[in-house]
């Protein structure tokens, strides 16, 4: 018999807020154990939660990057479990009326194209971690994690293949990364997945039962755990190998195999309530719009838009389009020299290696777009060199310098002095008569080292094709 | 019973707290034995204000574990009884002391109310949203507000003028021109006694006696039937229980408080800490939230009670179209013996406090009686508690 697997996700994405949802501590990825951590995130009597509005207007975000409704009165709730990475013993969420609901995601796969239907965006904070100390052999708690703000996805159960998954959660990546939503980076958890997976005859509308699978940290372990767990349930269907339960179960990626986590008769009930503490945030309509006109242009439209106003080839406007930060410098750039071949070069190529030298991602670049339009414009103009033009690219990706005042300061101007260039050759000339007879007698690449050793001396500060012009003279009037 | 004393201050300008308030310099408590010696890192904004309007806090004062019992007597610390034994709460016996000028005190079910009316002191129930819950241990925060007690009227309102004001780090809050507002005098033209609500005689006449005050001071009275607000205990009880079961879930033995030295899992750790350092009638509380919140009762118990909250503050919206405040007693009597504490006492002798603490609407207890008024009418309330005082 065929199978069809019915899937929906739950996508866990942390916010690239500043601070925390409710309290001030700081919400960035890392830091000493309980670091960023105050009374409020620890759990302690008397702190009250003060919603941080920055959260509202990323979820905001998200939603409408979803095309998702936008709750215009949107609460939160508070879900009660025991679990010592939780302080207050419950997570503030939101149940009854989320930030956004009923989306739909655009995908692409090798079957074609699809929409995904979004049921709700949801608005909550993260639990701490449980670190187990081999020296004590006691497990310890660091809250630096608690309390920062995440944003639940969750889908309809309309994908059915682990393709299908993959390109969704790509695409999420995409939007939320485009929209600086979140860096949505899985290997350090701020991007998280959830897979509920049931299976069924193809054909037959009711479903089979589901499962709940945690504890995938990357694409490729989704996929495996997908594979693995539509194997398990259609053995179970086919060979009555196990009895399929609705249960929670944790992913092993190094076994590649499932293991049963909680069923539904010992999953407890979370006693979900408004939190008295937050009053319903309203969202009027200077607050949507303000949220409304900071949405990008989507990658797709842009990279339309750079193949065929700016004349990029697919490749590099691909390249480009990866990444919000490249494409806002590129078209910063662009402004400023009017060459898009150019400033995309630059952006592929050297400011690429710069970035994975430095051990830093695309969305990570700071480089000024108007500076690198200046350069661009020094080049083209002929006014610095292009070795030069490296240079000066390397300290403008430190710090937000002056191009043209920084390769005036060192000595990175293109001379027009033609006398200087011809004591220069001549000189270089003189000092290697058998280069420039083996160059006479035929051997043409030898007028290479020639031309680097004058470029050398003119600390690159020349045109190319002058120097190589006045080069061949000298050498033939040797 | 516990008291922490700090300094006495001679000017009179020392005020005590209730252990709800949490401070940097001395214990805080709530009564249980979870927080026994447990020191705040900060200060309620409440404790700020008073400092800064020149007051000084002599000392705290003991509480029924976690504040929501009939008058004190569920206090891990034991009950406060006067000289004939009748049952009293500590924050009125350190006013008769005569050393401070005011206690502040968080009024979750309605126990400074009640204390009040016994002791014949003063105090108000705020309107919900001008003083700051920042720094108070948190039980039905949808409800509970910080109060003052005093032995006059005058008191109350110059300690009250000094905690009122807006705090952003309570998101419940009203802006400052409505807590302003709030606090202004105003004169009470009409008023309304509640009637529906069984009291014992000495209670009634106090009712008597302050319906006369108030027809002798020109305010005019009427008699209505409040029999609709007794609604408000029940619906009450399962709001409170269900917050407080929930605020009282992080009291775990993990992070501070009392941990229980009998464990070797996780769960254990969790139920002995909290088995061995909580009482009775909080463990009833919180089982009973705890069912009102699951799946199964939410809609037709929780939800429901959030819809009898609506119901109750329009009732009370229509009284106030026509009256400036309703009187209704703070108390089934005047003295309480063993049998009106006893074991879920404090679900029914709230029949009188819930009304206003379900509404957040804001009550003033004088000469031994219950004013409730339109939110933001506290000066005014408290102009009727003179009226009370001046009519003795
Ligand atoms: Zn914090």
């Amino acid at each position: 018999m065929k199978y069809e697997t019915v899937i929906g996700l739950e996508v866990h994405i942390e916010l690239a807020t500043e601070s925390k949802i409710f309290c001030s501590c700081s919400a960035k990825f890392g830091g000493e154990q309980n670091d960023h951590v105050c009374p409020a995130c620890c759990g302690m009597p008397g702190m009250l939660p003060i919603v941080n509005k920055h959260v509202v207007d990323l979820g905001m975000t998200a939603g409408m990057m979803l095309n998702c409704h936008i709750n215009r009165t949107t609460t939160f709730d508070k879900k009660s479990y025991y679990y010592p990475d939780l302080p207050c013993s419950y997570q503030t969420t939101q149940l009854f009326a989320p930030v956004a609901v009923n989306g739909l995601v655009d995908i692409e796969t090798s079957q074609g194209k699809k929409q995904i239907r979004i049921k709700q965006i949801h608005m909550e904070e993260d639990a701490g971690k449980l670190v187990h100390d081999d020296w004590s052999d006691t497990s310890l708690v660091d809250f630096n994690r608690t309390s920062v703000p995440l944003i639940e996805i969750v889908s309809q159960p309309d994908l059915h293949s682990a393709e299908e998954v993959i390109a969704y959660l790509e695409r999420l990546r995409s939007l939320l990364r485009f929209a600086r939503v979140s860096d949505c980076r899985m290997e350090q958890g701020s991007m998280r997945c959830d897979v509920n997976l049931s299976v069924r005859p193809e054909g037959s509308n009711v479903l089979g039962v589901r499962t709940e699978m945690k504890n995938m940290n990357s694409l490729s372990a989704i996929e495996r755990a997908i594979e693995y767990e539509t194997a398990r349930h259609i053995d179970a269907i086919e060979n009555g190998t196990e009895e399929l339960v609705q249960e929670t179960r944790r992913w092993d990626d190094l076994k590649g195999k499932s293991f049963s986590m909680r069923t539904k008769e010992n999953a407890g009930d979370y006693r979900y309530f408004p939190d008295p503490n937050i009053m319903p945030v309203v969202i009027d309509d200077e607050w949507f719009d303000s949220i409304k006109a900071t949405l990008p242009e989507l990658p797709e439209v842009k990279k339309a838009r750079y193949m065929g106003e700016l004349g990029l080839n697919e490749y590099d406007a691909q390249q480009l389009c990866d990444s919000r930060a490249l494409c806002d410098c590129f078209e910063q750039a662009y402004a400023v020299c009017g060459n898009a071949k150019e400033a995309a070069n630059y952006l592929i190529s050297d400011c690429m290696n710069m970035l994975n030298k430095a051990g830093l991602t695309a969305d990570q670049l700071t480089l000024s777009g108007a500076g690198l339009g200046k350069l661009i414009k020094l080049v083209t103009e002929g006014t610095v060199s292009r070795p030069n033009a490296k240079k000066i690219l390397a300290a403008l990706f430190e710090q937000d310098v002056d191009p043209e005042t920084y390769a005036k300061d060192n000595g990175y101007i293109v001379s027009n002095d033609t006398d200087l260039l011809k004591t220069v050759v001549k000189a270089v000339v003189a000092s290697d008569p058998k280069t420039v007879a083996d160059y006479k007698a035929g051997k043409e690449k030898v007028l290479m080292a020639l031309f680097g050793r004058c470029m050398k001396e003119l600390k690159g500060n020349c045109d190319p094709q002058t120097l190589r012009e006045v080069l061949i003279e000298e050498v033939m009037k040797a | 019973m516990k008291i922490y004393l700090a300094k006495a201050d001679a000017a009179g300008k020392s005020v005590a707290l209730d252990d709800m308030i949490l401070t940097k310099a001395l214990p805080t408590t709530a009564g249980s034995k979870m927080l026994d010696g447990y020191m705040s890192l900060f200060d309620a904004t409440v404790v700020e204000k008073l400092e800064q309007a020149g007051y000084s806090v002599a000392g705290k004062l003991n509480v029924g574990e976690f504040g929501f019992d009939v008058t004190g007597e569920t206090s891990y610390f034991g009950a406060v009884k006067n000289a004939d034994g009748a049952y009293v709460s500590a924050s009125a016996a350190a006013l008769d002391e005569g050393e401070i000028a005011a206690v502040v005190t968080l009024d979750v079910n309605g126990a400074p109310r009640r204390s009040a009316a016994q002791s014949g002191k003063v105090f108000i129930k705020p309107t919900y949203g001008t003083v700051s819950r920042y720094g108070t241990v948190p039980v039905a925060c949808s409800g509970e507000t910080v109060g003052v007690m005093a032995n006059t009227s005058d008191s109350v309102k110059a300690v009250l003028t000094a905690i009122a004001g807006y705090d952003c780090k309570d998101g419940t809050m009203h802006p400052q021109s409505k807590i302003d507002a709030s606090l202004r005098d105003a004169k009470p033209q009409k008023i309304a006694f509640l009637t529906g609500f069984d009291t014992d005689e000495a209670v009634s006449a106090k009712l008597s006696a302050f319906k006369t005050a108030c027809e002798s001071a020109g305010v005019e009275t009427a008699q209505v039937d409040g029999s609709i607000f007794k609604l408000a205990s029940s619906a009450w009880n399962i709001l409170m229980c269900a917050e407080l079961c929930n605020n009282v879930s992080r009291y775990d033995g993990i992070k501070y408080g009392y941990r229980s030295k009998e464990y070797t899992t996780i769960d254990e750790l969790y139920t002995n800490s909290r088995t061995e350092a909580f009482g009775d009638e909080l463990k009833a509380a919180i089982l009973y939230g705890s069912d009102v919140l699951s799946t199964k009762n939410y809609m037709p118990v929780y939800d429901k009670a959030l819809r009898v909250r609506r119901v109750l503050v329009e009732a009370f919206g229509e009284l106030f179209a026509q009256y400036d405040a309703v009187v209704m007693p703070a108390c089934s009597r005047l003295v309480y013996g063993d049998a009106d504490v006893a074991p879920y006492a404090c679900y029914e002798e709230n029949v009188y406090t819930a009304p206003a603490s379900i509404s957040g609407l804001p009550a003033v207890v004088c000469a031994g009686v219950q004013i409730v008024g339109k939110a933001f009418t506290d000066g005014m309330l408290l102009e009727l508690a003179k009226i009370a005082e001046e009519g003795k």
